[in-house]
């Protein structure tokens, strides 16, 4: 694996090495490298644009990384994965993308990744997208499929800190009985970036919860949108938050949408868009911070 | 340490000039505690954002160990050697207690030292290290957060203005202490705006601020006769109210 190659797993999925646990590594389009464990059988599609991955009952502790990497321009693939998690399990899942391109075609991927995760499971999906190179695009659309069945809980990181040209992500999830949802994303986009996300999310089952907390950072001439709907349909509880920084000519927009088809149902949506307030500046720049750094280190922290 | 030469602050309010602060000379030495007071709206808090450099002298010089820092930025001030502790604390989504004070502290502070700090305003470390400063902290908890941090800067002039805003009555004592071992520790000047009598006993000189001027500036044994019975036993009770 050249080091361009390696940085960017290591960037998307935190990979040193080759990982303990179950994986599979897709690099330009196919499917490269791939392990499954005793817990965890990676099942390559037959038309190979993706994999099943299948989860034992009762899984726990243990881990599965799935990275794709683009290095050439002008590749553009279509990739579904899907999770089969059994129940009474709780694995970690890291996926992610990392583009490089020089070249001036376009590279593309798109991800559709569709999750059942089975009775009492526990997961963790962690997701992070770069792009890294500054010719061609570097586009990537991931899709989220979710079916919480009852008692299950999903805590879902996403990350994209720059680098990629467009983006439009899709999440849907239906929520089962006493189930529940953590999304959290950090976006940053600068140049003329254009990050667009859409979450979808039914609360279809007594004492089902969801959480969707949206930090993001909007530099230069690019544009965010963030549309979110939630529909509680029983006693349920959903919760949105939607935080942005704007910053030089850049615009965001939030759109969110809340529907309660049941008096049970508990949903909020907060947002809040607006400039690195002055006095955060001033407070840092009183304890020695120039005003770059200061910026910076609010950036910083509010991505996490 | 600090002087201040026929220093005005005016802006324009509605269309018309307002004068915020009116010809202030003002000169302090090393290792003093001045506490400020004076009517809400006296100028106190101007003057030491025009002293830490966050509003601009409209005329007039301000030196700082005899460096003109009159038009020097605030970071410059900073390094210069000198810190501020707000009145209001600022909150930060996603930066923690430790981020702040070992900013603060430019250095790759160890625990025990951001503990330290931390225990000197009153509050567990251990429970606050790893707090994000968002709306979670109360105002209490926020402001005694701020005064950590300030006293992590190891600065040689710290202004803290009302440092007993949103504070207990009865975690005074030890705030009070970590004043004095703080301006012993670095030899410096701490210039405090409060109303309150259990810090106006602790300045080597009070200076009381009216109508945009300095009033009254002297030792404490000299000025505090001189602030009335009432204005004393309000401030005791409400911590607001002057005179």
């Amino acid at each position: 694996m050249s080091k361009i190659e390696s940085d960017l797993l290591l960037a998307v999925s935190d990979l040193h090495q080759i990982p303990s646990g179950a994986f599979n590594i897709r690099e330009n389009g196919q499917a490269v490298d791939k392990r499954s464990t005793e817990n965890i059988e990676i099942v390559p599609k037959l038309d190979g644009q993706g994999i099943d991955i299948f989860v034992k009952d009762g899984t726990v502790g243990e881990s599965l990384h799935i990275p794709v990497i683009i290095t050439k321009a002008g590749v553009k693939e279509l990739v579904y994965n899907d999770f089969h998690i059994g129940k009474d399990c709780d694995v970690l899942i890291v996926a992610g993308c990392g583009i490089h391109n020089t070249g001036l075609e376009e590279s593309e991927h798109n991800g559709i990744h569709s999750f059942t995760v089975g009775k009492n499971s526990k997961v963790r999906y962690v997701e992070k997208h770069l792009g890294v190179g500054n010719k061609g695009g570097k586009i990537l659309n991931p899709v989220t499929n979710i079916e919480m069945l009852d008692g299950s809980e999903l805590v879902m990181e996403t990350t994209q800190l720059g680098g990629v040209t467009s983006s439009i992500r899709e999440t849907n999830a239906k929520l089962h009985k006493r189930t529940k949802l953590v999304i959290k994303e950090k976006i940053l986009t600068n140049e003329s970036q254009i990050a667009d996300t859409y979450f979808n999310v039914e609360l279809v089952g007594e004492d089902s919860s969801v959480e969707v907390i949206s930090r993001s950072v909007a530099k230069e001439n690019s544009r965010q949108k963030f549309y979110s709907k939630v529909i509680g349909k029983a006693k349920s509880f959903g919760h949105v938050e939607c935080d942005a920084i704007l910053m030089d000519n850049a615009i965001i927009q939030s759109t969110p949408e809340i529907l309660a088809e049941c008096t049970d149902a508990t949903l909020v949506h907060e947002a809040a868009i607006g400039k690195i307030a002055g006095e955060q500046l001033v407070k840092l720049m009183t304890m020695g911070l120039s005003e770059k750094d200061a910026e910076d280190m609010i950036i910083k922290g509010f991505l996490g | 340490m600090l002087r201040l030469e026929n220093v005005c602050y005016e802006v324009k309010d509605a269309g018309k000039k307002k004068t915020i602060l009116k010809d202030i000379n003002l000169e302090l030495a090393d290792g003093e505690t001045v506490v400020v007071t004076g009517h809400n709206g006296s100028g106190k808090s101007s003057l030491m954002k025009i002293i830490m450099g966050i509003y601009p002298v409209t005329s007039g010089k301000i030196y700082f160990n005899d460096i003109d820092i009159t038009n020097m930025s605030i970071t410059d001030r900073a390094n210069l050697g000198m810190a501020y502790a707000f009145q209001t604390p600022v909150r930060f989504k996603g930066l923690k207690v430790r981020d702040l004070i070992t900013t603060a502290q430019k250095t790759n502070s160890v625990v025990m030292e951001v503990c330290n700090y931390l225990s000197k305003v009153g509050l567990c470390a251990r429970d606050y290290i790893d707090r994000d400063l968002d709306d979670k902290l109360s105002g209490g908890e926020l402001k005694r957060i701020e005064i950590a941090i300030t006293l992590a800067r190891g600065a040689k002039l710290n202004i803290f203005d009302e440092p007993e805003a949103g504070i207990d009555l009865w975690s005074f004592g030890g705030l009070i202490a970590a004043f004095d071992e703080n301006k012993k520790q670095y030899g410096g000047t701490n210039i405090i705006i409060s109303h309150q009598e259990k810090i106006l006993e602790i300045a080597d000189k009070i200076l009381v601020m009216n109508g945009a001027k300095i009033e009254r500036f002297g030792s404490r044994e000299e000025i505090m006769p001189t602030l009335n019975t009432y204005g004393r036993q309000c401030s005791k009770l409400q911590g607001e109210c002057y005179e």
